[in-house]
């Protein structure tokens, strides 16, 4: 039986009131997600201070000038290339740093680190500064990697234009060795790693392509030359895997491989995900979903389900890292967030492959949304024992009275016919995109989540962030930033971190394996918790950071352990490494 | 004399909410089926669930009687669609929902009400929470046979309501002043015509502009509304071209937020003038 109505007046009254609150609850959570987004949650113990000029780094990057059919769009076009990547290029036992510059005849940089908190831009001397030339191309950025196993750190430059490769022949002299390798190639690409994918000791190459290698951007043929979707897109640029032959030279195997994706990626790391002692790939692609490319026994790779192919977004960045100190590989991957306009969210990819079959997302609040953001690293910066994440954002900074936003969204919602050709977007004049951004240094909390602590450990730059390296540069037990910002200066952020909390590094150098020891894993036991750090050949977004793998401890003054998985397959046990100090691992003769 | 019978004429009968249900339906299940366009079951289940159980719960409160449903199910299902928040947040799908069917009963003149509810419900959080939520974005890929099928079960659908001159007046003058625009800020026109095979400007023109409920009550009056509505939407776009600051909290959704100025503007003039009118609503059986 239905009971009667309450009286008139005070139903009206009931739906008035809860109507007014669910508004004013609107509000309030709307501002609550927004300062969760932005405010710290206490002092952290560590402070970064910009020190690039203090130690003589004054690399300022230079965006490509394009064919002028592109004008009306040309900025958001060209805002990429600005990159870092960091190696001890002499063996000296200091990190290097390399940056690269797009625009025809502005030189790369190539600083050497001298030993006593200074750096001295050597490129022109060694070969590897004036790479930027017309009919050749403009760099994107660049990767370092042993692969004549002579001991010393070979280079990689991609670029929008021809692929070059530098051989280190000692004494700071590198030597273009591109067409004897069988690389030269015109691709217009933003990312590459190196990777020994079949174990041979050997590390080949693979090289994503974004846009179309059919263009240059220098002659255009065509200007529909964009993406076909904005979540969809499979016309980008193919992505490539050179294996190593060990004779010098590589071999395209691209198709044999499986792994010629053209989803336009913007940015590769390889890592054995799945437990099974093969390095595995993980694309981040802009204007669509991520991939997971399983290597199934260096005979072929596997594009696999693993819970990302449904989450189309913008990938920026591919980085890795134990995030929960499970002993896991797992990725964080930037992508795009603007006020009113598009959440689409950082993605913090937890790696439940061996259990599940599949990654799990873990993005929220200050870890999700940064903006439009692009390069970022996992690294412990505190040396607490738990990773923080550094991440930089803006796309184009200009007028900052204007946005083009406004005008992006006209077509962003449209059918892909319209926005492939560049022509049908809007001019956009002096406007800025997603501009003026301050970069993000995230805390992990534990279950309360990330905070964000960048203004108050010093990070308080809006430069338009491109590339984010992790090194210990001064050689001091603790992790030091370098940015590399779009046609802005680059940033030292040197670290200082209280006295207190102890941390050991490893230095791995391949025998079986190749000599970078690019690839190989180090699990780490002390204190109770495990820590997963891979050696890297190339990650974030257009960077590579320091390969001395760095591990924070916190008070715990002993390592129980040091498991070493090496790319050749072999596996090295450190019992109890001293800590507070770096060591110099030589992976065991068979 | 005997009239020409179409031969969709069998939906005669049906309430007209039922056959909008099914072209919602239809775009619901081609997005998420090829594109995704959802971002996650759970937003549905929240939006849908709450839509429906405010209108029950309102409907028995106020008026002593359980509401059909249907217009709810629209309601929770545009919402769901069109509102694309930060990650993980579900409480604008729930707080909306709510506000969608509150606002019929807490927001009326003369005993109607006078927002399309998910217009009312989508405008208000796009202006009160934009560091929450933003508005559906996606497009239907590179796929215009998509496209066809929605735009013809559309017009199929919005003839078989009576309101395919509203459809047809709003989109006549979008693209007259798509045209007048790019002439007037040098911009490609292809550009301003863009948005009209997006998704999101096909749920605008076929379940929001075309509300029978909160459209006035005279075929001249409803097509002067929806070139009100463009016109409105033009000059807020206009605004967009010209960096005009003060009005930068419009320029994420200009159409649903042209309509949420001119539609309870329209509404309450016409109820003001003719107050006995038979709601058009009553017209279908």
């Amino acid at each position: 039986m239905i009971s009667p109505p309450p009286p008139r007046s005070w139903r009206r009254t009931a739906v008035a009131v809860s109507f007014l609150t669910a508004i004013v609850l609107v509000i309030v959570l709307n501002r609550r997600g927004d300062r969760a987004a932005g405010a710290g949650a206490g002092p952290p113990p560590f402070h970064f201070t910009d020190v690039a000029a203090q130690v003589g780094i004054s690399f300022v990057h230079h965006g490509p000038t394009l064919d002028p059919k592109l004008d009306n769009i040309a900025p958001l076009i060209g805002s990429l290339g600005a990159a870092v990547s960091v190696a001890d290029v002499n063996n000296d036992g200091w990190p290097d740093l390399y940056f690269t510059n797009s625009r025809f005849g502005y030189p790369n940089a190539l600083y050497l680190n001298r030993g006593d908190g200074t750096f001295v831009d050597v490129a022109a001397a060694a070969g590897v500064a004036n790479v930027n030339r017309r009919g050749e191309g403009v760099s994107m950025g660049a990767i370092w990697g042993d692969y004549d196993n002579d001991g010393l750190e070979d280079l990689l430059i991609y670029k929008w234009g021809y692929l070059q490769l530098f051989k280190n022949m000692g004494n700071l002299h590198f030597k273009d060795v591109t067409d004897a390798a069988g690389l030269r190639q015109w691709m217009n690409s933003n990312s590459a790693v190196w990777i020994d994918y079949d174990r041979d000791g050997l590390l080949d190459l693979y090289v994503t392509g974004y846009f179309r290698s059919d263009i240059d951007f220098w002659h255009l043929k065509t200007t529909r030359i964009m993406e076909n979707s904005f979540e969809f897109a499979t016309n980008g640029g193919k992505n490539r895997l050179f294996h190593n032959l060990g004779n010098g030279r590589f071999e395209d195997v691209t198709d044999r491989m499986g792994v010629g994706s053209t989803r336009w990626t913007l940015a590769v790391a390889a890592a054995d995900f799945n437990g099974d002692g093969w390095p595995d790939l993980f694309l981040a692609n802009d204007y669509g979903p991520e991939e997971l490319y399983l290597n199934d026994h260096g005979r072929r790779f596997i594009l696999s389900r693993v819970g990302l192919e449904s989450d189309s977004k913008s990938g920026m960045s591919a980085t890795l890292g134990d995030v929960l100190n499970r002993g896991r590989v797992d990725a964080f991957v930037t992508n795009i967030s603007e006020r009113g306009y598009l959440f689409h969210g950082n993605n913090l990819r937890l790696n439940f492959l061996p259990e599940l079959g599949r990654f799990q997302q873990a993005a929220e609040g200050a870890v999700a949304d940064a903006g439009w953001a692009w390069g970022a690293q996992l690294g412990d910066l505190d040396n607490d024992g738990r990773n923080e994440l550094f991440i930089v954002n803006g796309y184009v900074s200009r007028d900052r009275t204007q946005s083009y936003w406004y005008a992006m969204s006209k077509i962003a919602g449209a059918n892909g016919n319209v926005f492939e050709d560049a022509r049908s977007w809007p001019t956009i004049g002096t406007a800025s995109l997603s501009g003026y951004e301050r970069s993000r240094v995230l805390v992990s909390r534990g279950l309360a989540g990330w905070t964000d602590v960048a203004a108050a450990v010093g990070v308080t730059d809006e430069y338009d962030g491109r590339a984010v390296a992790l090194a210990d540069l001064f050689n001091r037990g603790v992790l030091d930033v370098v940015v590399a910002n779009q046609g802005q200066p680059a940033l030292v952020y040197k670290n200082s971190v209280p006295p207190g909390n102890h941390w050991v590094a490893f230095k791995l150098v391949g025998t079986r394996s190749n000599r970078s020891a690019i690839g190989a894993e180090v699990l780490l036991v002390a204190g109770g918790t495990r820590q997963l750090k891979v050696v890297d050949g190339g990650s974030g977004f257009a960077s590579q950071n320091d390969r001395r793998l760095h591990f924070g401890l916190g008070q715990t003054t002993q390592v129980d352990s040091a498991l070493i998985r090496w790319p050749s397959g072999g596996v090295q046990t450190l019992a109890h490494p001293a800590v507070d100090r770096l060591h110099v691992v030589t992976e065991p003769g068979p | 004399m005997t009239a020409v019978r179409a031969p969709w004429t069998w939906l005669g009968g049906l309430d007209p909410r039922y056959p909008v249900s099914f072209l919602i339906t239809l775009i619901l299940v081609l997005g998420e089926a090829r594109y995704g366009i959802l971002g996650g079951y759970d937003r549905l289940v929240t939006a849908l669930g709450v839509s429906t159980a405010t209108e029950l719960v309102l409907s028995r409160l106020v008026r002593g009687r359980f509401a059909n449903v249907a217009s709810a199910y629209i309601t929770g299902i545009s919402l769901a669609l069109l509102i694309k928040p930060r990650a993980g947040l579900l409480w604008p799908f729930a707080l909306g929902g709510f506000i969608a069917i509150a606002s019929k009963y807490a927001l009326q003149y003369r005993g109607r009400h006078l927002w399309n509810p998910s217009n009312f419900a989508i405008s208000l959080l796009v202006l009160a929470a934009p560091a929450s939520v933003a508005v559906l974005s996606q497009q239907w890929g590179n796929d215009l046979a998509t496209n066809a099928v929605i735009w013809c079960f559309g017009l199929l659908i919005a003839s078989r309501v009576r309101m395919l001159h509203v459809t047809l007046t709003y989109v006549t003058c979008f693209l007259v002043l798509a045209a007048l625009r790019s002439s007037i800020s040098g911009g490609p026109l292809v550009a301003e015509i863009a948005p009209l095979t997006g998704p999101m400007y096909q749920l605008f023109i076929f379940f929001m502009v075309t509300d029978p409920k909160t459209t006035v009550s005279t075929v001249r009056g409803r097509v002067i509304v929806a070139a009100a509505v463009a016109l409105v939407e033009a000059g807020i776009r206009l605004a967009g071209d010209w960096h005009v600051a003060a009005l930068a909290p419009l320029y994420p959704a200009p159409p649903i937020l042209a309509l949420a100025i001119v539609g309870p503007l329209a509404k309450a003039i016409d109820l003001y003038a003719t107050p006995s009118r038979t709601p058009i609503v009553q017209r279908f059986p």
